[in-house]
């Protein structure tokens, strides 16, 4: 079977465009600097390929397993807010030498996590951040009207509601510990993870039940 | 030793130097308040050069009301921006408003 009939245009299919321009400088710069390493035996292709692997499989799903954990240890949550990168070591998470800050939404204070400056994000735990948090509209937006980028990403604030907005300008990288969510009552670990998405664990959204099936 | 310790109001400065500052613009000449004292850290403006960044400096994080810094900002008069400044970008602000 042939499996692809072209009575369709090609050109109406959603994919990237190819990379076929020149290297940028700094594309080329790195090109020639890992050659060179490589070349003078510091480390191998190998190596670079498998830092690039280990890098992509960590992922939001550690920080949400960490939020369970501190919503039903009392004693885990105290930790975590003192030292998040001990606390995440618990679990078994290296977090590495840069400081992990996790700050704790309530009743009266919510979160919300930025890097005005470039894109700094806690990749050793969560893995790489989405585009949109790297996005010049975000990072200058969030700081100058917090809740109207909140509004659009589905989050309402009353007004009693402190919206703090942490810009990751310096050695800290930042995660927010949301709130339990009401309904959650004897849920295991692994259901209240469930709950804890990317986009809650940097503030734009908040942890939700599902909605229940219609009927 | 930190200058500066919880709940004292600082003055972020409004300078403009070359290089590489972790300051953002925003808050250059607004006023805040230490909410912690985060230890101290080698000075990223020297290690930037390839310089050691010694001595460390004391890393604050500093508390701004968002009506401080955007005078016309629309949302709640609760809301704040919390950044962490490096102890040669703040001065003494006096007694809290």
């Amino acid at each position: 079977m042939s499996g692809h009939d072209h009575d369709h245009d090609h050109d109406d299919h959603a994919h990237p465009p190819d990379e076929d321009g020149p290297l940028t400088h700094y594309q080329a710069l790195e090109v020639a600097v890992r050659e060179l390493l490589i070349e003078k035996g510091l480390f191998t292709a190998d190596d670079v390929r498998a830092a690039i692997e280990a890098m992509d499989a960590r992922n939001p799903s550690r920080g949400a397993e960490v939020v369970a954990r501190a919503w039903v240890d009392e004693g885990f949550r105290e930790r975590l807010l003192a030292d998040g990168n001990a606390a995440c070591a618990e679990l078994g998470f290296d977090t590495g030498a840069i400081r992990l800050a996790v700050v704790e939404d309530t009743e009266d204070v919510h979160n919300v996590i930025v890097c005005t400056l470039c894109s700094c994000y806690p990749r050793l735990l969560l893995g790489l951040p989405p585009d949109w948090y790297k996005a010049r509209a975000y990072r200058s937006r969030v700081v100058r009207e917090p809740r109207t980028v909140l509004r659009e990403f589905g989050t309402e604030l009353p007004d009693e509601v402190e919206l703090r907005v942490h810009d990751s300008t310096a050695d800290l990288r930042y995660m927010v510990l949301p709130r339990r969510p009401d309904g959650t009552d004897g849920w295991s670990e692994e259901q209240l993870a469930s709950l804890v998405t990317r986009d809650a664990l940097i503030g734009v959204t908040l942890p939700r039940l599902p909605e229940p099936a219609p009927a | 030793m930190a200058r500066f310790g919880p709940g004292d109001a600082v003055h972020v400065r409004a300078a403009h130097p070359p290089g590489h500052v972790r300051t953002p613009w925003f808050v250059r000449g607004k006023r805040g308040v230490v909410a912690r004292v985060l230890g101290e850290y080698a000075n990223p403006e020297e290690l930037a050069f390839n310089r050691d960044g010694l001595p460390k400096l004391p890393l604050y994080e500093v508390r701004l009301r968002q009506h401080d810094v955007w005078p016309d900002y629309d949302g709640s008069p609760r809301d704040t921006v919390v950044v962490d400044l490096y102890e040669n970008w703040l001065e003494p602000a006096g007694e809290e408003r």
